[in-house]
C-alpha cells in the first residue's frame, strides 16, 4: 500500500495544481513533494531488504489485463528503495530551484515535475515488465514538455531529437519484452510478464543475446553509453535548469537501474556474450566525455560531458558483475544524483546573476559570495571524488571492480578521476577565482531559498562520503540476490 | 438486428425531419437514436446475452448478430455518436442538406454493421456497397469546394473499380465452391484442392481479387493511392467517419472472411500476399506521413499505417481469440483518437480556414482543452503508454508474436518509431510555437463539443490506465 501511495501522491498533487495559482501552487507542490519524502523515509522502517511475498506493506499486485496475464505488480527491494529515496529527496529541491524562475504558467510546470516523479518512482518499483515499460514512457512525456516548452532557443529540434532517440530505444525494448512474455507461455503455461516469470525463463544463449541487444538499446540510450550520447549535451543545455536536474539527477539512473533489474538477471548468458565491447565503449565514454569536457566553454555543457564521463565509469563497474562493482554502481548512482543536481543548480545560480554561462566571461566571483563558493567547492570536490566526499566511495569501489575485471581497462578508467580534477578545478578556478570580471563587484551571495536547496545537498555529500554504510546496508541483500541470479 | 432496423428507420424518418423549418432538432434527434442503439448493444454485454437476445441467424442464415458483431457495432456506433457534435458547424451555417447528411451517415452505418454481422458473402458485398455509396456522396458534400468535388470523383471512380474486382472475386469463388454461405464456403474451400484440383486456380484467383477489393476499402497499400486526396478534400467530419467506421468495419469483416472461409490450409496460399501488403502498407503509410506539411494529409497517411498495424492481426489469425481482441482494442483506441484529432482539426479549420501544421500554432495558449485533447490523441495514435493506443498496439504485437512473426513485429516497431516523428509535429506546433498573426483569437468551441472532447480523452486514458475494463468481451 505504501508503494502505491508513493506512486499516487505526486500525480494527485499534479492534478490538483490545475486548480490553484500563484503562491498556493508553490505551497501545494512543495508540500506534496515533502510529504512524499516523509513517506519514502518512513518506508525505510517498513522494510526488510529483499522483495518477497512475505512483505505485503511494500508489495502490491492486482490484475491489470487479466486475460493476457499482465498484473499491476509493484514493490521494492533495497535497490529500488534507494532510488525511490533519491527521487523523493531530489524532487523537492528541484521544485525549490524552479520557484526562483518566472516561468509562464508555473502551475503546469510544477504539475509536470510531480507527474514526472510518479513516472520515475513507477520505473523503480515496477515488478512487471509492462508496468515497467508503462512508467518508463510515462516519465518521458513530462520531461519532453518541460524541456520543449520552457527550454532555450533551440529547444524544439533538440527535444525532438531527445524524444526520438529515447522512443526508438523504448520500442526495441518493447520488442524484447514482448518476446520474453511470449516465451513464458511457450510450454502451454499462462503467459505472464511478471519479473519472477522472466527470471524463471530458460532461453538459449543465442536467444538471450538477441533479447539483450533489444532491451539494452533502450537502457544504453538513456544512460547514455558512448556513442549513443549525442542527444544528451544538447538536451541538458537547452532544457531549463530544473529539467536538466531531473534528467541528469534521476532519469539517467533509469537506464542503469533497468540494466540491473531487467537485463542482467533475466538474460545473464546473453549478456556475457556482450560484456567485452560494452566495457570498451564505457571506458571510451569515460575518456571521451572527460576530454570534451576540458574543451567546453559553456558551464552547462561542461557538466553534461562530465556526467557522461562519470556514467561511463558506472556502466563499466556494473558490467564487471562483481559485488564491488555493483555496490559501487548503486552508491555512485546516489552520489552522482546529488552532485549533478548541485552542479546544475549552481550553474543556474550563476547564470541568473550574471546572465551568462560562458566560462570566459566569468571570473573572480568569490569575493562577494563566500557561501556560494563553499557550497560550490564541496559539491565540486564530491564530483571530483575526493576522499571523505560521496564521489569517492562509489568511484573507488567501481575502479576496484574494473581493475579486477581487467587491469588495463582499470588503469584507463582511473583517468576519470584525474581528468575530472582537471576540468572541474579549471572551471572553478576560472569562474570563481581568477582575474576579476565585470560581475565581481555586483554579484550577490546565496539567498535563503537557494541555501535551502544547497545545504541538504552539501550535507548529503558528506553523509554518503562519511557513512556510506547507511545506504550500502540497504542495498546489500538486493545486490547479493542479483549476483545469485546472474551467476545461476 | 435491432440496431440495423432502428438505424434504417430513423434514417428514413430523419429525411422527413428535414422538412421542418429549423434544423436545430436534427443533431439531437440523431444523437438520441445513436445513444439508444449504443445502449441496446451495451445491455447485451451486461447480461452476457446478444443484443437481440438470441443468436439465431436472420434472413435464412445470411446475417448473424453474435458477440463479434455486437462488439464491433458498439465500437462503430460509439464512434459516430462522439463524432457528430463536431458537425455543429453545419447546423450553425444553416446547411440546407443537413438532414440528408445525417441520414446518409446512418445508412452507411447500417452498411458497416452488415459488414461485421454477415454470414453470407453477398451480404458482405451489400454492406460494403451501402457503406461506400454513402461515403461517395458525403465526400463530395461540400459542393462549392473544388477539392471536395475532386475527392468525391476520385473516391467514386477508384471505389467502383475496387467493388467490381471484389464482385468478380466473389463470383469466381462461388464458381469454385457453389455457395455464398460463409461456413459452407469454408468447408468447400478446405476440401477443394483434394476434391477438385482443376477448380483450385479459379478459387485462388477469386481469393486474390477479394483481397484486392477489401484492401482498397481499408486503404492498404498498394491500393491506397486514393486515400490522401480523398481525405484532404472531404469535409473533415466525414473524413473522420471514413477513417474510423470504414476501417473498423473493413478490418473486422475481413477478419471474419479470412478465418471462417479461407482459414486452415488455404491460408498458406494468401498469407504471403497479405504479409507483403502489410509490410508495404506500414512502409508507405509511415514514410508518406513524414513528408506531409498538412495535418489532414498526415492523418490520411497515418490511417494507412494503422491499416497496416491492424493487418498484423489478420496475418496472425490462427491465434483467433488474441487477434479478435486485438482488433477490437486497437480499433476502439484508434477510432476514439482519430475522432479527437479530426474533430480538433475541423474546429480549427472552421475558424482559420486551413489545416496545415502551422494553423495549430499557439493553440495551447488560446484553447488549452483542444491542445490537450489533440496531444492525448497524438500520443495514443503513436502508441505511447497512458493511452489506449499503447495497449492496442501491444495486443496486436503479442498476437503476431504468438504466431511467430518476430520479424514483422520488429519491423512494425521500427515503423512506429518513425510515427513518433510526425505525431509530435502537431504537439510542437501547439505548445512550442507562438501563434501566428491573426490567429490569436480562441477557436470557438461549444459546450457540447467540449464535453465530448473530455469524454473522448477520458476514454482514451481509461483504456490506457485500466485496460482490464475493456478485456474479455470476445473471449
Amino acid at each position: 500500500m505504501l508503494t502505491a501511495l508513493l506512486l499516487i501522491l505526486p500525480v494527485v498533487a499534479a492534478l490538483l495544481l490545475h486548480f490553484v495559482r500563484g503562491s498556493a501552487a508553490r505551497a501545494l507542490a512543495l508540500g506534496a513533494s515533502l510529504l512524499e519524502l516523509a513517506l519514502a523515509v518512513y518506508a525505510a522502517f517498513q522494510f526488510n531488504g529483499v522483495y518477497s511475498q512475505t512483505n505485503p506493506t511494500l508489495e502490491l499486485k492486482y490484475h491489470w489485463l487479466e486475460s493476457a496475464g499482465i498484473a499491476f505488480h509493484i514493490g521494492m527491494d533495497g535497490l529500488s528503495y534507494l532510488l525511490v529515496l533519491l527521487t523523493a529527496f531530489l524532487v523537492p529541491l528541484i521544485l525549490l530551484a524552479s520557484f526562483r524562475h518566472n516561468y509562464d504558467n508555473p502551475s503546469a510546470f510544477y504539475a509536470l515535475v510531480l507527474f514526472m516523479q510518479t513516472g520515475l518512482i513507477g520505473v523503480f518499483v515496477a515488478l512487471d515488465a509492462f508496468v515497467f515499460y508503462f512508467f518508463w514512457e510515462v516519465a518521458l512525456i513530462p520531461i519532453y514538455f518541460l524541456a520543449g516548452v520552457w527550454g532555450g532557443e533551440r529547444r524544439v529540434p533538440v527535444t525532438l531529437k531527445f524524444f526520438l532517440y529515447t522512443v526508438i530505444g523504448s520500442l526495441l525494448m518493447l520488442a524484447g519484452f514482448v518476446y520474453l512474455y511470449y516465451m513464458t507461455g511457450v510450454n502451454g503455461a499462462m503467459r505472464s510478464s511478471d519479473l519472477d516469470a522472466f527470471y524463471n525463463l530458460t532461453l538459449s544463449t543465442q536467444e538471450q543475446s538477441w533479447v539483450f541487444l533489444l532491451i539494452f538499446a533502450a537502457f544504453a540510450i538513456k544512460m547514455p553509453l558512448w556513442p549513443l550520447h549525442s542527444w544528451q549535451p544538447d538536451t541538458y543545455e537547452q532544457a531549463p535548469a530544473p529539467a536538466s536536474m531531473l534528467l541528469s539527477g534521476i532519469m539517467l539512473k533509469m537506464g542503469i537501474y533497468g540494466t540491473l533489474r531487467w537485463l542482467m538477471p533475466i538474460v545473464p548468458q546473453g549478456m556475457s556474450v556482450h560484456v567485452g565491447w560494452i566495457m570498451v565503449l564505457a571506458v571510451i565514454g569515460i575518456i571521451y566525455g572527460a576530454i570534451i569536457a576540458i574543451r567546453q566553454r559553456d558551464v552547462k555543457r561542461l557538466i553534461a560531458f562530465s556526467s557522461l564521463s562519470h556514467v561511463g565509469l558506472m556502466i563499466a563497474g556494473m558490467f564487471t558483475l562483481t559485488d564491488k562493482g555493483l555496490q559501487g554502481t548503486v552508491i555512485q548512482m546516489l552520489a552522482h544524483g546529488v552532485n549533478v543536481v548541485g552542479m546544475f543548480f549552481i550553474a543556474d545560480v550563476i547564470e541568473r546573476r550574471t546572465g551568462t554561462r560562458q566560462i570566459a566571461e566569468l571570473g573572480g566571483l568569490t569575493r562577494r559570495t563566500p557561501l556560494l563558493t563553499v557550497c560550490f567547492l564541496v559539491i565540486l570536490l564530491g564530483t571530483v571524488a575526493l576522499p571523505l566526499t560521496n564521489g569517492f566511495v562509489g568511484e573507488f569501489l567501481l575502479l576496484m571492480g574494473v581493475y579486477q575485471f581487467n587491469p588495463w581497462l582499470g588503469a584507463v578508467a582511473g583517468l576519470t578521476i584525474i581528468f575530472g580534477a582537471v576540468y572541474l578545478l579549471r572551471m572553478f578556478q576560472r569562474v570563481m577565482l581568477g582575474p576579476d570580471s565585470s560581475f565581481s563587484e555586483t554579484i550577490t551571495d546565496l539567498t535563503g531559498s537557494e541555501l535551502a536547496v544547497l545545504v541538504p545537498l552539501v550535507l548529503m555529500v558528506f553523509w554518503i562520503g562519511l557513512f556510506p554504510g547507511t545506504f550500502m546496508h540497504i542495498s546489500e541483500p538486493a545486490v547479493n540476490k542479483l549476483l545469485v541470479l546472474i551467476n545461476r | 438486428m435491432l440496431s440495423i432496423i432502428l438505424l434504417s428507420v430513423s434514417g428514413l424518418a430523419n429525411l422527413f425531419l428535414g422538412f421542418l423549418r429549423s434544423n436545430r432538432v436534427l443533431l439531437p434527434a440523431v444523437m438520441l437514436v445513436l445513444a439508444v442503439v449504443l445502449a441496446i448493444n451495451l445491455i447485451g454485454f451486461d447480461t452476457g446475452q446478444l443484443a437481440d437476445w438470441n443468436a439465431s441467424p436472420y434472413f435464412a442464415g445470411m446475417l448473424t448478430f453474435d458477440r463479434y458483431a455486437q462488439v464491433f457495432t458498439t465500437v462503430m456506433v460509439l464512434t459516430v455518436l462522439l463524432l457528430l457534435p463536431f458537425s455543429q458547424k453545419f447546423v450553425q451555417d444553416g446547411n440546407p442538406n443537413l438532414a440528408e447528411f445525417y441520414s446518409i451517415m446512418l445508412f452507411s452505418l447500417v452498411g458497416a454493421i452488415m459488414m461485421v454481422s454477415y454470414n453470407n458473402v453477398l451480404v458482405l458485398f451489400l454492406g460494403i456497397e451501402t457503406l461506400s455509396i454513402a461515403m461517395y456522396v458525403l465526400a463530395g458534400s461540400d459542393k462549392s469546394n473544388l477539392r471536395s468535388n475532386e475527392s468525391a470523383l476520385k473516391y467514386f471512380l477508384m471505389g467502383s473499380f475496387a467493388t467490381g474486382i471484389l464482385l468478380f472475386g466473389i463470383a469466381l469463388i462461388y464458381g469454385a465452391t457453389r455457395t455464398f454461405d460463409l461456413a459452407q464456403m469454408g468447408v468447400a474451400v478446405r476440401a477443394l484442392p483434394a476434391a477438385d484440383p482443376g477448380m483450385t486456380p479459379m478459387l485462388y484467383i477469386g481469393i486474390l481479387l477479394m483481397l484486392i477489393g477489401i484492401g482498397f476499402k481499408i486503404s492498404a497499400a498498394p491500393f491506397h493511392f486514393w486515400t490522401p486526396d480523398v481525405y484532404e478534400g472531404a469535409p473533415t467530419v466525414f473524413t473522420a467517419f471514413m477513417s474510423t467506421v470504414v476501417k473498423t468495419a473493413g478490418v473486422a469483416g475481413f477478419f471474419k472472411l479470412l478465418t471462417i472461409a479461407f482459414g486452415g490450409d488455404t491460408s498458406g496460399f494468401w498469407l504471403p500476399t497479405l504479409t507483403a501488403m502489410l509490410v508495404l502498407t506500414l512502409l508507405i503509410g509511415n514514410v508518406g506521413a513524414v513528408a506531409q506539411t498538412n495535418a489532414k494529409r498526415m492523418l490520411a497517411y497515418s490511417s494507412i499505417s494503422h491499416a497496416g498495424y491492424l493487418m498484423l492481426a489478420l496475418v496472425a489469425l490462427n491465434s483467433e481469440t488474441l487477434s479478435k481482441t486485438a482488433i477490437f482494442f486497437y480499433s476502439l483506441a484508434y477510432s476514439l483518437s482519430t475522432v479527437v484529432s479530426f474533430g480538433v482539426l475541423a474546429l480549427v479549420h472552421d475558424q482559420r480556414q486551413r489545416d496545415d501544421y502551422d494553423s495549430l500554432n499557439g493553440l495551447a495558449k488560446t484553447n488549452p482543452l483542444l491542445a490537450f485533447a489533440m496531444t492525448v490523441s497524438m500520443l495514443s495514435l503513436a502508441g505511447i503508454p497512458l493511452t489506449g493506443g499503447f495497449f492496442g498496439k501491444f495486443q496486436l504485437l503479442s498476437a503476431a508474436t504468438a504466431e511467430g512473426y518476430i520479424g514483422l513485429v520488429v519491423f512494425a516497431l521500427v515503423m512506429s518509431a518513425i510515427g513518433i516523428y510526425y505525431y509530435l509535429r502537431p504537439i510542437i506546433a501547439m505548445y512550442m510555437k507562438p501563434a501566428e498573426e491573426g490567429t490569436a483569437a480562441p477557436v470557438p468551441v461549444t459546450m457540447l463539443q467540449s464535453a465530448v472532447l473530455v469524454v473522448l480523452v477520458g476514454l482514451i486514458v481509461l483504456m490506457g490506465v485500466a485496460p482490464g475494463l475493456f478485456d474479455g468481451f470476445l473471449a
